[in-house]
């Protein structure tokens, strides 16, 4: 017995206990759901695509937590409120453009403004806050920044909360983006699925060739390796914790604004839970890793969509769409038992995480 | 790094800009004019003008303070300068405001707020008015700095007291009337007419202003004497005779807590429990974060675990209808205290297992899921049978004690019973503290690889940590359940783990006066202050970010961790010495 413990950690083997039991769980609750014949296929096409759909907009986001993960080593918990900052005035630019029929004329246009307000103004607020709040405290112990995030999260959203109100808004119907393609099967695409889902790959793909094939990329990567090298290299570190945030605050406003096309309602809370799962798909793909972060980004949304009903509902629990957001945090606590530095973090594993 | 001597315009002008920025914000949030309806001092000054006011002495003695070599004159002029382009901004805003009709995007653009604004005077007038009141707070800002030390402490103090008493007057003044000892006493009357505004104003009277101004501010200026005095004279004393002075001190500190309610009256002891159960969860996230420095942000996880536990066991609505659960023992609420602290704990373990390897970010954001898992499993339909939904569980027991409570009213009853619990769990932390297993959480906080260098067994240091904080965040939710009176999952989400987060970082991470101030300043005032509820969380956050970035160590700090936080906090940002030498050493988990 002694050996034993001497050999194997308690804890891991805890740890590793409890992994197992869950997997195991999901997995009898999957041939159970499975073998009830509840679902039909063209059911799980669609809970996939909304799924791919959702997981596309976590991509997004995650981004900016391991862009910043990436050269600051902190979580940036205000990009919630990035999100939801580019989605709330979005709104504004998509009212307007709307009753004034701009919209109507030129949809393609109109979207195309509404996506660009939208990132300007959580560019904005991203960069206000790598100045005002993180700049200063860049060699302070770890807890300080993280507690100042936290505050700084809180300090965003109530401000949206006191200039525009606590009450719920809709977006305005998109021409355009109203309607569903039928697929085989029975399965229906929506536009707006559609939409969701090229942007977010077209804008990942410029995200990668930019991250990897420019100079600016390649400052970006060697300030996320060490910072103090990169700036023996003559590389500005200042600028390029800027541009980080810049390409974060962005990805995250274009994010909030399909999220809002989506879901179309808009609230000063909305970030909080976007936030989080954004952050668990970065930790799923591995913090720091941009392809991580987008692989993560649709692991998640596809197992929180499908996995839910599939997990579940074999075990006949009542409503089990309830527990979706439960389920992404299992996720996350899973992950970092069984592979803390995510799906594509190896070579991260042992400096970053 | 060479830093250039900015001139003494430009820094005006950049001060300016930012007050100005932020006087537009808190105009636009509303904040102004949901002050202004609050008076500080009777038909002088309400909350609204003080925020205004307060913006331009705090950036125009930011201007003054930068400028510390030029000669006075330039001092002054340039927080002039500060000042007045601050209302330069807010003059803007009027302006646009009555040209465009805001209120759409902005639902606080009112005409009312720029008659506010205005001071209520007509358009040409208004904008010198609002330019040179501008001026003079910027030249009040100015003058503070322009005073010694030993003035300028006294004269805030005095200030912040007419505003805390000015705030607060209603309360004082309904309290005093509804007391029966007070109430009939004639001396009283005198006294309130005296001091408080007549009729419905609110605020202080301008005489009781003054008086309350300069009792302050003489006290404050002779406390170093008075406290210098004292602590001679009793270094002096015999050890026999300063022990026995120090038990007669605690005595009547505990004698003016047991009485407190009877002063109170029901509805401040009722706002004083609410504080004390804050303050017993703040207590408990202390030793997690303040000792061990473990940042958990699903800290109401345990607290509704508690209050869960309590509703469950001693709840006396079970059956199959609705708004009642399947299952319940039908314990006594002293029956069931122990289970709901037991289970709380076991809950604190059993989160620690997992997060065990974990640091820092990580550690944080899987606590926080963890709370939300726990709420949003106490609000499925999932666990409707035991937990009820959203419906929650009514009719807890209550701490009933035969004769000894019977002729109590019920928040006397709660009082002594979380004053029991306070003093309790205070005990608790203080040995703890303490402890061997004290220093080995402190050297956790410090430094996790030294410390099991050092021999620390690091899993049962943070497990212990986990446990005990957890327990006292049952504790807190159990009594909190049974004072409630009903569990409900919307008392348990995040905003509950920030606010005592909050408390325990304002307060002083590790430093027990420091909770006890943090949860009477971040959660007995506000509520206190219910009208501006609306701006309770928008001022928390300004208050972490602040409280970061000037003082991370807290109103009140323990002496060690102020020494830790800023080891490493170079004054001039650049990095510290050994932080270069090893990079990645602080972020490995």
């Amino acid at each position: 017995m002694r050996r034993f413990f001497e050999r194997y950690d308690l804890v891991d083997v805890i740890m590793w206990l409890i992994a197992a039991t869950i997997i195991i769980a999901a997995v009898l609750g999957s041939v159970k759901t499975i073998q009830s014949g509840k679902y039909s296929a063209a059911t799980w096409v669609d809970l996939g695509l909304s799924g791919l759909t959702q997981g596309s907009i976590y991509a997004l986001i995650a981004l900016g937590y391991t862009m910043v993960y990436g050269v600051l080593r902190m979580i940036n918990f205000a990009h919630s409120e990035v999100f939801m900052g580019g989605a709330f005035i979005g709104y504004f630019a998509a009212t307007g453009l709307s009753t004034s029929g701009f919209m109507n004329e030129n949809p393609v246009l109109g979207l195309i403004i509404v996506f660009l307000v939208a990132a300007l103004t959580s560019v904005v607020i991203a960069v206000m806050l790598e100045r005002v709040a993180y700049r200063p405290l860049r060699w302070a112990p770890r807890l300080v920044p993280l507690i100042t995030a936290i505050g700084a999260s809180l300090f965003l959203q109530y401000m949206f909360r006191g200039l525009f109100g606590s009450q719920i808004r809709s977006y305005p119907p998109m021409p355009r983006l109203e309607g569903a393609i039928e697929l085989p099967g029975g399965a229906e695409m929506e536009y707006v699925q559609l939409l969701v889902i090229v942007a977010a790959a077209l804008m990942m793909l410029v995200l990668y060739l930019f991250v990897q094939r420019t100079r600016a990329g390649r400052a970006l990567r060697a300030v996320s390796e060490d910072k103090e090298v990169a700036a023996l290299m003559g590389i500005d570190v200042d600028a390029t914790i800027v541009r980080t945030f810049v390409i974060g605050g962005a990805f995250a406003g274009m994010a909030g604004v399909l999220y809002a096309l989506i879901y179309r309602q808009i609230t000063f809370f909305m970030g909080f839970i976007p936030g989080i799962k954004a952050f668990t798909a970065a930790v799923l793909g591995g913090i720091g890793n941009i392809p991580g972060a987008m692989l993560g980004g649709l692991t998640l949304g596809v197992t929180e969509s499908v996995g839910t009903i599939l997990f579940l509902d074999g075990y006949g629990v009542p409503a089990p769409y309830q527990l979706k957001d439960g389920i992404a945090f299992i996720v996350l606590v899973l992950i970092l038992i069984l592979r803390p530095s995510g799906i594509l973090g190896e070579r991260l594993a042992k400096t970053k995480a | 790094m060479t830093t250039k001597q900015a001139s003494p315009w430009g820094t005006a002008l950049r001060q300016g800009i930012t007050a100005g920025a932020i006087a537009v914000l808190l105009a636009l949030m509303g904040m102004v004019e949901t002050f202004n309806e609050k008076d500080i001092i009777e038909g002088v000054l309400s909350l609204g003008l003080l925020l205004v006011v307060a913006i331009l002495v705090v950036f125009g003695s930011v201007t003054a303070g930068a400028q510390a070599d030029a000669r006075v004159a330039v001092r002054l002029a340039a927080s002039a300068l500060t000042g007045a382009t601050t209302e330069l901004f807010l003059i803007g805003l009027v302006i646009l405001g009555q040209q465009v009709n805001l209120r759409p995007i902005f639902p606080n653009a009112s005409p009312q707020l720029w008659e506010l604004l205005q001071f209520g005077l007509t358009q040409p007038q208004s904008y010198f008015a609002m330019l040179g009141f501008g001026a003079i707070g910027g030249l009040l800002g100015a003058g503070l700095t322009l005073l010694s030390r030993r003035f300028r402490g006294p004269v805030i103090v005095g200030v912040i007291a007419v505003v805390m008493i000015g705030l607060l007057e209603d309360l004082i003044g309904i309290t005093i009337a509804s007391n029966p000892i007070f109430a009939t006493s004639p001396l009283v009357e005198t006294f309130n007419e005296f001091f408080l505004a007549q009729g419905i104003e609110s605020g202080l009277s301008k005489r009781g202003a003054v008086v309350v101004f300069l009792v302050a501010s003489v006290l404050a200026y002779s406390w170093p004497l008075l406290r210098s005095r004292a602590r001679s004279r009793t270094q002096a004393m015999p050890p026999r005779r300063r022990h026995g002075l120090a038990l007669a001190i605690y005595g009547v500190f505990v004698a003016v807590l047991l009485l407190l309610p009877n002063v109170l009256g029901p509805y401040l002891t009722d706002v004083s429990n609410s504080v004390m159960i804050f303050t017993l969860m703040a207590l408990g996230l202390n030793i997690v974060v303040g000792f061990a420095g473990l940042l958990d942000l699903g800290y109401v996880a345990f607290f509704a675990i508690g209050a869960y536990s309590m509703g469950i066991l001693t709840t006396t609505a079970v059956g199959d209808s609705s708004g009642q659960i399947v299952w319940g023992p039908g314990f006594s609420f002293w029956g069931a205290l122990p289970f709901a602290v037991f289970f709380s704990l076991m809950a604190g373990v059993l989160l620690g297992i997992p997060v065990l390897r974990m640091r820092g970010d990580y550690l944080a954001i899987v606590t926080l899921g963890f709370g939300e898992i726990v709420r949003i499993l106490a609000l499925s339909d999932a666990l409707k049978p035991f937990t009820g939904g959203s419906q929650g569980i009514v009719e807890p027991g209550l701490p009933t004690l035969g004769q000894v409570t019977a002729s109590l009213n019920s928040q006397e009853l709660y009082y002594y019973l979380l004053l029991a619990c306070v003093g309790l769990v205070i005990f608790i932390a203080i040995r703890l503290r303490d402890s061997r297993q004290g220093r080995s959480w402190m050297a956790v906080r410090e430094d996790e690889d030294v410390a099991q260098a050092m021999g620390v067994q690091l899993v049962s240091a943070k497990l212990l940590a986990f446990a005990s904080g957890a327990a006292m965040a049952g504790l807190a939710g159990a009594v909190f359940a049974s004072k409630v009176g009903s569990i409900y999952p919307h008392s348990f989400d995040l905003l509950k783990s920030i606010n005592v987060l909050a408390i325990v970082i304002v307060g002083g991470m590790g430093s027990i006066p420091g909770v006890i101030l943090g949860s009477l300043a971040l959660f007995g005032l506000p509520e206190l202050l219910r009208e501006f509820s609306e701006y309770r969380y928008f001022v928390f956050g300004a208050v972490l970010v602040a409280m970061m970035l000037t003082r991370p160590e807290g109103l009140l700090p323990s002496a060690k961790r102020k020494q830790e936080l800023h080891e490493t906090l170079a004054p001039d940002g650049e990095p510290p010495p050994e932080i270069v030498a090893a990079p990645g050493g602080a972020g490995s988990a």
